[in-house]
């Protein structure tokens, strides 16, 4: 086939309408966050009196963090899978978070007595924890991988570490508010791990999924 | 671009021809650097054009189209050097004073590259043959195949990804 034969082909092609990743990640997420929604009022439930618990920093901290590692994470994903786009602004963007939770810490580290530091960073279900923000981000992993399939990321294995991050911060986010323990300590500890699993998975996930 | 991807066909094309000698130029550099044969240069030509067309979406209409564009010509360089790498590549030293050409298509490809249409299930084959080839237009492909205008289009969409995919696992 000619070259030109094949600009004809391809010309012919262009009345299908092809999805913008962004939209297309708007569009997957809406089911992926539901089921990931649903599977946690199935199995892990909000932690007893949430509501009331709301006016505690270290909860609102927690919460916090999480929503804004979904919130900076998602657009560097998008940025990744767009060729050409500066990532660098995004990816420093992201540096927030480590430095609030690395903040928060030494905060806590300096409001609570040093014998109870150990208690507070294990916690009462670290393994738990790390189990179940694996568990709720399978889903928005999933979703957020198909969308950025509408991409062309330069670097596949790093879009699909962001598109992990940003999924693993859903769960992490969900969990958020069942989890009893607070404390930045075990926050930095364990969601951490947990968050840092996905995005290994995410990782892999893209270096098969996303080339182009 | 803004046009292509608004549906205007033939603006569409314009752009893309326009481009083409371009990204010949681009393919036969590269390749020329990396020491290979430019008989390869039309595979890398028409394979980035396939990934531009599938790809378009991934352009961000507010931004300047140059950096997309490099970066997608870029990709599909990389792409080839690196399964190229994986193959042993005859001498072509002999035939270099032959294959030096200027801008022009080198029509002795055309067999060569007709391998990757002969690949594609039937169904999609005569579609793509019928359009790309024989230059019909979507009801005229429609008309011949006997099929519906809706057929067409997806048989068309369907035998470009797999175009694409197979340019992709080439090698590999």
């Amino acid at each position: 086939m000619k070259t030109g034969d094949l600009i004809r082909a391809l010309a012919a092609d262009s009345e299908v309408h092809p999805m913008s990743p962004g939209r297309a990640l708007a569009l997957a997420s809406i089911p992926g966050v539901a089921i990931a929604f649903g599977l946690h009022f199935a199995v892990l439930g909000l932690r007893p009196h949430l509501l009331t618990l709301l006016g505690e920093p270290r909860l609102l901290f927690k919460l916090w963090l999480t929503f804004l590692l979904v919130a900076l994470s998602g657009p560097l994903a998008l940025r990744l899978v767009r060729p050409g786009a500066g990532v660098r602004r995004a990816a420093l963007m992201l540096a927030v978070v480590p430095a609030s939770l690395a903040a928060a810490n030494l905060a806590e580290l300096l409001s609570v007595p040093a014998a109870e530091w150990g208690q507070r960073l294990v916690g009462t279900n670290a393994v738990f924890c790390l189990k179940s923000i694996p568990f709720l981000a399978a889903a928005p992993l999933v979703a957020t991988l198909l969308a950025l399939r509408q991409g062309a990321p330069e670097h596949p294995a790093l879009a699909g570490t962001a598109a992990g991050l940003f999924a693993g911060a859903i769960g992490a986010a969900l969990y958020a508010t069942h989890c009893p323990d607070d404390s930045p300590l075990f926050v930095a500890a364990w969601y951490t791990l947990a968050i840092g699993f996905v995005a290994a998975v995410g990782a892999v996930a893209g270096w098969r999924l996303l080339r182009w | 671009m803004r046009a292509g991807n608004a549906g205007d066909a033939d603006s569409y094309r314009r752009l893309l021809l326009q481009l083409t000698p371009v990204l010949r130029a681009v393919a036969r550099r590269g390749l020329a650097g990396a020491g290979m044969a430019d008989t390869d240069a039309e595979d890398v030509v028409q394979e980035t054009l396939l990934a531009i067309h599938l790809k378009r979406q991934s352009w961000d209409e507010d931004a300047p189209i140059g950096p997309w564009l490099r970066a997608i010509a870029r990709h599909k360089m990389i792409d080839t050097l690196r399964r190229r790498g994986r193959r042993i590549d005859l001498s072509i030293d002999d035939f270099a004073e032959v294959l030096a050409g200027g801008e022009n298509e080198p029509s002795m490809l055309v067999a060569d590259v007709d391998r990757h249409l002969e690949c594609l299930p039937a169904g999609q084959r005569k579609v793509v043959r019928a359009i790309a080839v024989d230059g019909a237009s979507i009801s005229e492909a429609a008309a011949r195949l006997s099929m519906t205008k809706g057929a067409v289009r997806v048989a068309l969409h369907r035998g470009l990804r797999a175009l694409a995919a197979k340019f992709n696992g080439e090698g590999t």
